[in-house]
């Protein structure tokens, strides 16, 4: 339902894949309803090849829909990436060309902006990702973890209202990502963007949102759309509350019938779950 | 000094002394009579014929021509093999249905067509080039398509997300990207227009480097002939090593991106 | 449908290469080149001449000896320099500086070496095929992913059992791709031979042909030779994307 706090909005949204060499038509995604409030952060959450992706990609304006409208800010997006919406991508997107500085600086430059606004901006964003002592070192004598950071600052610097980010932290293990969640959350405070994240871990889906979506196997549909009611302040620090685990505990049961069904084993037996 | 650097340092000595080695190896069988002066000059005397041939000036305009050969085809390989790249890239089906072609075309023994083109040009540098270019574009055009299937789909999809127009995207973004590949084409097509210019001039041509190789060969001039051979192979081996330094420094900060 | 599209596409490239001959022959006459179908009549009709024979033989002949050189040597080689660390490193520049060398510098020292004749030839044809087939086998030996062995050990396998059921397969699509880079390289040096310094083969009756202003003869030997490398670089590559394909 569309109010005026709506920031970005899918309504029956559908993304079929043409039959190319090597296989037939793949219905990825759809028919999915969505609406974004403005400044919410909002995770979404299902096994393997569910079309989470494809979802981002239709939101971002990269990829069309074969049905159903997907708006921002009131406006219809098609065809191209609205002003406003940055996208924060799962394989490293860092340029490796370029210095750091010269990365988050990519975006701003393009933009036509004057060069003393570029450099007060990127150095903000740069510090802000905790890379200040790495302005002029090249991303491949960074780690994995700093590269994203890298995309993220360069994303940042030209102030996106809406931010999507595809499985951003897939790269990482478990303890990075953590960590990496919470500058994710203090980002999202400190900019008051609307968040949308995709990932495949029901912990990171559980702490980092306000309100998370569940998504089907093949194609994916929304199963349910849990509110986790966790404060505007939090960090990694929830997982230690007693609520966390009923969440996860929560989305397991809504998923994990369709990870066994992603997995392209036959349900059977237990396949419902135990009930808690 | 990292111990990387420490162990290529120790490798480069390494090499630098099992080559002197192999010298002074030849130099000894050459000056003892085991190698007959017939078939093989000392290489102290190859050099020093070198020398004497460089001082003279003798061979300049065949330096000279053959080095010309090697510019134009190499401008002309690279540029139209880049270009033939990036179209092809740009139209999948005909490059699926060129795809045999391509890689057929090192399979055919390129100096069968120099006949041809003689009757076309004439016994002039024409055939030369046009040997040498058709035997250093198709590797340039290889290369060029490997650089662009591999720049990652990301950094595409990076460019729409910063609404960047077609061709600020190939510019900034998709030669970046593509640079090693291309680098490793450009490489490539100077090592085979050298062999296509002085392997034509060998066989058919009237002049050059690699006629007067054959000439001095015929005339049994060993020490004028092995100064030429110690030539070309000092030149080319010097060219590769200036591109590979080149190389290096461009290449280097990526890290083999 | 779509493999139909495909190899129509092919015929389409091969339709569009014959008109491109025709085209030229039209243009430049019979002083230049000759046209298509006068070619491969021609090319029947000298394959139907019994003096033909012989040089088709001396050429075979001199391939063949070259080829089994410089790929049981490129092999041999390539494999203990990919096995042996160091040799494997100090060797790889030299070798790569040799590879781009114009080997065609090298032919009078062989002429020198071995005099006219099959000895040379099959010498230049080795020269031109053994490095690529080196630099190949050495890479693939070096690139062997060392988990496969750590699970060899794991699976307590003879030295016999990991060459022919991990190692082999695991270095065999690069190796390949060598073999197929030798063969074309081989077959180029030997005809080289041949145009400059002999007195039969194919190589031969090309720069014959032109002292003699036989223009037929000439296009007729060089389609031939493309024709024959043509189909035999097509099978190795189609062996070669076969192996790279289950790896």
């Amino acid at each position: 339902m569309l109010t005026n706090n709506t920031h970005a909005a899918l309504a029956g949204v559908t993304r079929v894949y043409p039959a190319a060499a090597g296989h037939g038509e793949v219905h990825a995604l759809g028919p999915v309803d969505l609406t974004l409030a403005r400044g919410e952060f909002f995770t979404v959450v299902g096994p393997s090849g569910c079309g989470k992706s494809t979802l981002l990609e239709v939101l971002a304006g990269l990829s069309p829909a074969n049905a159903g409208n997907t708006s921002f800010e009131g406006k219809t997006v098609e065809g191209r990436v609205p002003e406003g919406v940055g996208v924060v991508f799962q394989e490293d997107a860092s340029f490796p060309w370029l210095t750091v500085w010269d990365n988050v600086a990519f975006g701003l430059r393009r933009a036509g902006a004057d060069p003393a606004e570029v450099e007060r901006r990127v150095r903000d964003a740069i510090a802000f990702m905790g890379l200040k002592d790495f302005a002029r070192a090249y991303p491949a004598q960074l780690s994995g973890g700093m590269r994203q950071r890298v995309c993220i600052a360069r994303t940042l610097v030209l102030r996106p209202r809406l931010i999507l980010l595809d499985e951003p932290f897939g790269a990482l293990d478990a303890q990075t990502r953590l960590l990496m969640g919470d500058e994710l959350l203090r980002l999202w405070r400190e900019t008051g963007a609307t968040v949308l994240l995709i990932t495949h871990a029901l912990d990171e889906a559980a702490m980092l949102a306000d309100r998370v979506g569940a998504m089907s196997a093949r194609p994916g549909r929304f199963i349910d759309v849990v509110a986790t009611g966790w404060p505007r302040e939090r960090d990694s620090r929830i997982v230690a509350r007693p609520e966390f685990g009923a969440l996860t505990g929560r989305l397991w049961e809504l998923l994990r019938g369709e990870s066994i069904k992603a997995l392209g084993h036959a349900t059977g037996g237990r396949a419902d779950g135990m009930q808690a | 000094m990292s111990a990387a650097a420490c162990s290529s340092r120790r490798l480069g000595w390494l090499r630098t002394g099992l080559i002197v080695g192999a010298l002074a190896v030849t130099e000894t069988l050459c000056r003892t009579g085991l190698i007959s002066k017939q078939v093989l000059i000392p290489p102290t005397e190859m050099a020093a014929s070198l020398g004497a041939l460089l001082r003279s000036g003798k061979f300049n305009d065949d330096i000279a021509q053959t080095l010309g050969c090697v510019a134009a085809a190499l401008a002309l390989a690279v540029i139209f093999g880049f270009a033939c790249g990036v179209t092809l890239h740009a139209l999948p089906r005909l490059r699926r249905a060129l795809d045999p072609l391509l890689a057929t075309y090192y399979a055919v023994p390129f100096f069968v067509f120099y006949p041809v083109l003689i009757s076309f040009f004439g016994l002039s540098r024409g055939p030369v080039i046009v040997i040498a270019f058709l035997f250093a574009v198709v590797v340039m055009v290889i290369n060029t398509l490997n650089g662009l299937d591999r720049i990652p789909r990301v950094l595409t999809k990076v460019a729409r997300v910063h609404h960047m127009a077609p061709l600020d995207t190939a510019f900034r973004i998709k030669l970046p990207a593509a640079a090693p590949h291309l680098f490793t084409g450009l490489k490539l097509a100077v090592a085979y227009t050298f062999i296509g210019v002085i392997a034509s001039e060998f066989i058919m041509a009237s002049s050059g480097l690699g006629f007067q190789i054959a000439y001095t060969y015929n005339n049994f001039d060993n020490r004028t002939m092995y100064a030429l051979m110690l030539f070309v192979l000092a030149l080319v081996t010097i060219v590769n090593m200036g591109l590979h330094v080149w190389e290096q420094r461009l290449l280097a900060r990526r890290g083999g991106r | 449908m779509e493999s139909f599209r495909r190899i129509a596409d092919v015929i389409l490239v091969l339709v569009a290469l014959v008109a491109l001959w025709q085209g030229l022959y039209w243009f430049v006459g019979e002083v230049g080149i000759s046209g298509p179908w006068e070619t491969v009549l021609y090319a029947l009709d000298l394959l139907g001449q019994p003096q033909f024979w012989p040089h088709v033989r001396e050429s075979l002949h001199a391939f063949a000896y070259s080829l089994v050189l410089a790929w049981i040597g490129g092999v041999g080689i390539g494999v203990w320099l990919g096995a042996h660390r160091l040799s494997g490193d100090l060797a790889e520049p030299i070798l790569v500086a040799l590879y781009s060398l114009p080997k065609v510098t090298l032919y009078p020292l062989i002429l020198l070496v071995f005099g006219l004749g099959m000895p040379a030839k099959v010498a230049f044809g080795a020269i031109h095929g053994i490095f690529p087939v080196m630099i190949f086998t050495m890479n693939a030996v070096k690139n062997i992913k060392p988990v496969y062995l750590n699970a060899a050990r794991t699976m307590n396998l003879s030295p016999g059992q990991v060459a022919t059921t991990i190692l082999i397969p695991a270095a065999l699509p690069e190796v390949v791709t060598g073999l197929r880079v030798g063969f074309s390289l081989t077959l180029l040096g030997v005809l080289i031979g041949e145009m400059f310094a002999s007195q039969r083969g194919l190589g031969f009756i090309i720069v014959n042909s032109i002292g003699l202003d036989n223009v037929p003869r000439m296009m007729a030997v060089t389609l031939m030779l493309f024709v024959f490398a043509a189909l035999a670089n097509a099978g190795l590559l189609a062996l070669d994307r076969h192996l790279h394909q289950r790896v």
